[in-house]
C-alpha cells in the first residue's frame, strides 16, 4: 500500500472543506437565532400554551443528540417519502438544534433582567412590547453575550456532525487526507488549527462587543 | 370629584388580607402622606393605584381614569399618573436623558425637539441640568431619584405616587429629595407618597393618614393629626419615630 505525501494539495482540500463548516454554522446560528429569539419570546409570554408549548419544544430538542436530529430529518423523512437534499437536512437539523439552546440562553438572560424595570417602564405607560424593545431586550442582550458566544463556537464544532450524511467538512475531510497519507498529527494539527481560527475571531469578538455595551452603560 | 378617590378597597396575598376596605380621597393640588408601619399596607395601597397590584373588591378613581385590568385603559391611566420607586428604577443602559425622553416619545408620539426641550425642563427642575449625558450608574443615589421623579414628571402627569423614595437614601441626600418633591408640592401638582419621613409629611402633606392593620386608622389635616393623635397605635408611632 502506497501513501500519499501531505502536500500543499492535502492541505488545500482541507482548507477548503472548511467552507462547509462555516456554512453549517451560519445556516445554524441564523436559522437557529431567529427561531430560538421567537422561542425565548414565548417561553416569558404571558399566555400559558406558549410558554408550555415552547418549553416542551425546548426540552425535546436538548434532550436528543443533535445526530438523532440529523438522521431524523434525512433518512427518518426519506423513509416518510420526503427525500430533502443533505444541504436542507442538514441546515434544519443545525437550526432545531441551535435554537433549543439559544432559546433557554436568551429566556435566562430576559428573566435575568431584574422585575421593577418591568415596573418602572409599565408605569411610565409602555405596552409590554416597548417594554422588550426599549427596556428589557437591550438589558438581557448584554446579560446573554458570554453564554450565546460560548454556544456559537459550541456550534462550529458540531458542524462535524453534518460528515455522517455526507458532507466533507472540516473534520472529514481531515479524516479522509489521514486515510491517504497516515499522517494524523499533521493532518489534525491542521484541522485543529482551522477550527480555531474560526472559533478565536467569535470569542475576540464577543469580547469586544461586551466591552463595548459595558462602556456604553458606564462611561 | 376629588383626583383620587379610594372606596372600600380590599386586597389579598393568597390568604394575607393587606388591605382591609381602605378609603380616602386626595383633592386636585393637595399632598396626602400614607403613614403607618410596615405591614400596615401602605405601599401595596399605592400600588394598587396605578395598577401594579390588582384589588379584590373596591373601586379606585384617579385623574379620571378608574383602576381596572384592561391593558389599554391602565396605559391611559399611567400616562396620567406618575410614580416614583424606593429603588429609583432608572434604565442603566440608558443616559439620564435617554431615560427621560423614552417615554414621551414612544409612548406619546412627541418629536425629538420636543421630547428634548422636556428633558431639559425636567432635569432643570431637579437641580441636574449638567447630568444629561451621564449614566445612572455615575449618580448617587438621590441624584439618581432626583432623575427618577424627572422621568415620571416628563410625561406630564395630573397625579404623582411617591414610595417610600427616601428610605434608601442617607440623610443628607434624603434632604435633596424631599426639597424637589416640596417645590412640586408648592407647584399645585397632586401628589400622594408613602413616607417614612414625618416631619416631611407635618411640613408639606395637607393631610396625612396613618394606616394600621391594612385599614385607615386616623386621618386629618397633618398639623392636627401629629400635635393630638386620637388613638393611642398612632400617638405611639409618633412616640417611635421621635425616639
Amino acid at each position: 500500500m502506497i501513501f500519499r505525501s501531505f502536500g500543499w494539495s492535502e492541505v488545500w482540500f482541507i482548507v477548503q472543506s472548511a467552507q462547509w463548516t462555516l456554512l453549517l454554522t451560519a445556516m445554524g446560528l441564523v436559522g437557529g437565532g431567529i427561531a430560538g429569539f421567537l422561542l425565548a419570546l414565548a417561553r416569558v409570554s404571558t399566555a400559558p400554551w406558549l410558554r408550555v408549548a415552547a418549553g416542551t419544544y425546548i426540552q425535546l430538542v436538548q434532550g436528543i443528540p443533535v445526530l438523532m436530529i440529523l438522521f431524523l430529518s434525512f433518512y427518518g423523512l426519506a423513509l416518510a417519502g420526503l427525500q430533502l437534499p443533505p444541504i436542507v437536512a442538514a441546515g434544519i437539523s443545525m437550526t432545531i438544534y441551535v435554537s433549543g439552546y439559544f432559546a433557554e440562553i436568551w429566556r435566562g438572560s430576559i428573566q435575568a433582567v431584574p422585575k421593577p424595570q418591568w415596573e418602572s417602564s409599565a408605569s411610565l405607560a409602555m405596552t409590554r412590547a416597548q417594554q422588550f424593545r426599549y427596556v428589557i431586550l437591550p438589558q438581557a442582550l448584554r446579560l446573554s453575550l458570554p453564554s450565546t458566544v460560548g454556544f456559537a463556537v459550541q456550534v462550529v464544532k458540531n458542524t462535524s456532525i453534518a460528515s455522517l450524511i455526507g458532507f466533507v467538512e472540516l473534520a472529514r475531510a481531515g479524516q479522509l487526507i489521514n486515510n491517504a497519507t497516515f499522517q494524523p498529527f499533521r493532518v489534525f494539527m491542521v484541522v485543529a488549527a482551522l477550527y480555531f481560527a474560526i472559533c478565536y475571531p467569535l470569542s475576540r469578538w464577543s469580547r469586544r462587543l461586551e466591552r463595548r455595551l459595558h462602556a456604553r452603560s458606564a462611561h | 370629584m376629588p383626583e383620587v378617590l379610594i372606596e372600600q378597597v380590599h386586597k389579598s396575598f393568597g390568604p394575607i388580607e393587606v388591605l382591609r376596605g381602605v378609603s380616602l380621597a386626595v383633592e386636585k393640588g393637595e399632598v396626602t402622606a400614607l403613614i403607618g408601619r410596615s405591614g400596615s399596607g401602605k405601599s401595596t395601597l399605592l400600588r394598587c393605584v396605578n395598577g401594579l397590584e390588582t384589588i379584590q373588591a373596591g373601586r379606585i378613581t384617579i385623574a379620571g381614569h378608574t383602576v381596572s385590568t384592561d391593558k389599554a385603559a391602565l396605559r391611559a391611566l399611567r400616562r396620567d399618573v406618575g410614580i416614583v420607586f424606593q429603588s429609583y428604577n432608572l434604565f442603566p443602559h440608558l443616559s439620564v436623558g435617554a431615560n427621560i425622553m423614552l417615554a414621551p416619545r414612544i409612548v406619546k408620539d412627541a418629536s425629538r425637539a420636543e421630547t428634548r426641550a422636556i428633558a431639559e425642563e425636567v432635569l432643570a427642575l431637579v437641580g441636574l441640568s449638567e447630568k444629561f449625558d451621564a449614566y445612572p450608574d455615575e449618580l448617587s443615589g438621590g441624584q439618581q431619584q432626583r432623575v427618577a421623579i424627572a422621568r415620571s414628571l416628563a410625561m406630564r402627569p395630573r397625579v404623582m405616587l411617591f414610595d417610600e423614595v427616601t428610605s434608601a437614601l442617607d440623610p443628607e441626600l434624603t434632604g435633596e429629595v424631599l426639597a424637589v418633591m416640596e417645590r412640586l408640592a408648592q407647584d399645585g401638582m397632586t401628589m400622594l407618597l408613602v413616607t417614612h419621613e414625618m416631619g416631611f409629611a407635618r411640613r408639606v402633606a395637607s393631610t396625612t393618614v396613618f394606616m394600621h392593620q391594612g385599614m385607615v386608622h386616623e386621618q386629618g389635616p397633618s398639623k392636627a393629626l401629629f400635635a393630638h393623635p386620637a388613638t393611642p397605635e398612632l400617638a405611639q408611632f409618633i412616640k417611635s419615630d421621635i425616639k
